[in-house]
């Protein structure tokens, strides 16, 4: 009873947080509700036994990867989202073709005559078990994923280090923000 | 004992939250942050599976998911960094240009 | 035990942390104030109490009475949520630290922690890279460019150091084989501490955990003579006061965690009737704590401050190729001696 209220708890904060990320016209605004949706959702985890899933998923998706989106919405000093048309065969088909579909499986899901359950934690996630898994059974695709993310620093290295104006003119036209040059000093700096 | 298909319903709500924020959304990094939307709305069903088969492969799933995540993020940050300093906007319908 | 018993126990054990941990940060600002005070040969707080020490009351008086500024041009929902995001995440990440053995009071036994998870380690840097939000969202919503120059900066050199700081620690968790923090004590015994196994992820913890914590010599982003304050210029009275606090509650998480891994934690000579053996482990952990909060105090008024290159610099090819090769080395002994 007390996992099925904390589930239904947690779940409600995932959904609202996942709705507000829709509805909120600032990035920033948009980036802090999907932390909450990533910190409940570790809350999730834990109540399905996977404890270590629960940290890594606090330690690396809202501890790094939304710190990299808060950075780089600070770093570009994003404004409010301004309201173009957009692809109109995507508001017309696609939207309610998502909703729809997404209400078939909730059918489905919901009506199905044998309703699988388990009790709640009853698969612990312990660290040595799952090394265990990663470093035997799935040594392969764990090299791939680490020469995989080898590449992804590089690739993003290359992509965000600034260009040299070696050759060609020097870009002219206006920079707009001083953030911008402020940040391009301090990098810049011997 | 919450039933399984209460796991599978959230991660699909994520999901098509995920994919309406994509559909709608028009600056590229909150689009970029639904595409993390939707696969954090794959884990959550990846670690429910594992917990229903007993099978801890599904969390092990979950930890390449991650890593795919931030080699996206990384490289995805550094394009919307890149093509922000040629084309100083953030709206994707105004990057429809091959050429400046 | 039934579960009321367990959720009254956890609030009480809760709350005296909590407290414990407040008091810490008053005193630590206390002997921030009075070492300073006699490196630069001068007495420090002395007026308010002996040797000031009632000084930190004063303070807390002081900065709930001074007027609460909210400039008009700040984005204030985050202006506000900023501080208590730093607060909150401050004192959180104290909840899995150990602080001393199983203790037995009449009927009563119980380990003096809130609660030992075997991911404890896992869940203390967690909560402590989430720390990072309240410092990047005060320099942003604060609207002001040194606000958001510190904040960038903060940022950008927490989630560097992080990952030295985290790979320092895998050294001593392949040496332990257990990310409990309890078991990683326990592995200690016999003056088998890790700071002679693993002299190198030590030092390596020691300068990261500084740069985690804004500290001199990395407290670029609240450096005075660049950047006025820093993250904090828009704050002030409590909200700053949690700035404040929260810096000096990561100080103390920072020591607990490096007392545990390097140090044996609580562990020490223990002797004489059962009162004195059950309060000598912690007297032992808190002495080691004070002795890196001392640390800290005196690095901060003996070194001069980094450039912000050199900062990312040695962070990015100093510490972390080190931090990797001492995970190697680490890894090939425990390898070859099994």
């Amino acid at each position: 009873m007390l996992h099925l209220i904390l589930f239904l708890f947690f779940g409600t904060i995932c959904v609202a947080g996942a709705i507000n990320l829709l509805v909120q016209s600032h990035p920033i605004n948009s980036a802090l509700s999907l932390i909450v949706v990533m910190a409940s959702l570790a809350a999730e985890y834990l109540l399905l036994g996977a404890e270590f899933v629960a940290a890594v998923q606090v330690l690396v998706y809202a501890g790094a990867i939304m710190v990299l989106f808060v950075i780089t919405i600070m770093l570009l000093n994003a404004g409010k989202e301004e309201r173009t048309k957009g692809s109109r065969v995507a508001t017309l088909i696609g939207v309610p073709g998502v909703v729809l579909g997404g209400v078939l499986v909730a059918w489905t899901l919901l009506h199905r005559p044998d309703r699988l359950s388990f009790p709640v934690g009853a698969l612990k996630g312990d660290p040595g078990d799952i090394a265990r898994l990663l470093f035997h059974d799935f040594l392969l695709p764990f090299e791939v994923t680490s020469v995989l993310i080898l590449i992804a620093i590089m690739g993003a290295v290359v992509l965000a280090s600034r260009p040299e104006p070696v050759g060609r003119p020097v870009h002219t036209s206006p920079r707009p923000r001083e953030t911008r040059e402020l940040v391009a000093t301090e990098k810049d700096r011997p | 004992m919450i039933p399984l298909s209460y796991y599978l319903l959230l991660s699909g709500i994520l999901f098509i939250c995920g994919v309406l924020g994509f559909l709608i959304k028009r600056n590229i990094i909150t689009i970029f942050m639904s595409i993390e939307l939707m696969l954090n709305g794959v884990n959550l069903s990846f670690v429910a599976f594992a917990a229903q088969w007993h099978a801890l492969s599904g969390q092990v799933f979950v930890f390449f998911v991650m890593v795919v995540a931030a080699a996206e993020a990384a490289v995805g940050l550094a394009i919307i960094i890149a093509v922000y300093r040629t084309r100083e906007t953030l709206n994707v319908d105004r990057v429809n240009l091959l050429k400046l | 035990m039934s579960i009321t018993t367990f959720v009254i126990i956890s609030i009480i054990k809760s709350l005296a942390v909590v407290g414990v941990l407040l008091t810490a940060v008053a005193y630590s600002v206390w002997l921030e104030r009075k070492v300073s005070a006699h490196i630069q040969n001068r007495w420090g707080p002395t007026r308010v109490g002996p040797f000031g020490l009632l000084q930190p009351l004063a303070d807390g008086v002081k900065f709930i009475f001074k007027e609460d500024l909210t400039q008009p041009h700040v984005y204030k929902p985050l202006y506000i949520a900023a501080p208590m995001i730093a607060m909150v995440f401050a004192i959180t990440s104290i909840s899995v630290i150990p602080f001393g053995n199983w203790v037995e009071i009449g009927p009563w036994g119980m380990y003096l922690q809130i609660t030992d998870l075997n991911i404890g380690l896992l869940v203390v840097l967690g909560i402590t890279s989430m720390g990072v939000y309240g410092v990047a969202l005060a320099g942003w919503s604060s609207n002001n460019k040194y606000s958001l120059l510190g904040g960038l900066r903060a940022s950008a050199q927490m989630i560097s150091y992080e990952v030295s700081l985290g790979l320092s620690l895998v050294g001593v968790v392949i040496v332990a084989g257990s990310l409990s923090l309890r078991d990683i004590v326990d592995a200690q015994r016999h003056l088998h501490w890790n700071i002679f196994l693993q002299p190198v992820a030590f030092f390596i913890y020691l300068i990261s955990a500084y740069a985690e914590t804004n500290r001199t010599p990395f407290d670029l982003p609240e450096a005075e003579s660049e950047l006025v304050a820093g993250y904090h210029t828009e704050y002030s009275a409590m909200k700053f006061a949690m700035f404040f606090m929260a810096e000096y509650a990561n100080m103390v998480t920072v020591a607990c965690l490096a007392t545990l891994m390097f140090f044996g934690g609580w562990l020490g000579p223990v002797f004489g009737p059962p009162i004195l053996q059950m309060t000598l482990p912690v007297l032992w952990f808190c002495l080691k704590v004070f002795f890196f909060m001392f640390l800290y105090v005196w690095v901060r008024w003996t070194l001069p401050r980094f450039r912000y290159d050199q900062l990312m610099a040695f962070g990015w090819k100093v510490l972390l190729p080190l931090a990797v090769a001492n995970i190697v080395v680490t890894a090939l002994i425990v390898a070859w001696r099994a």
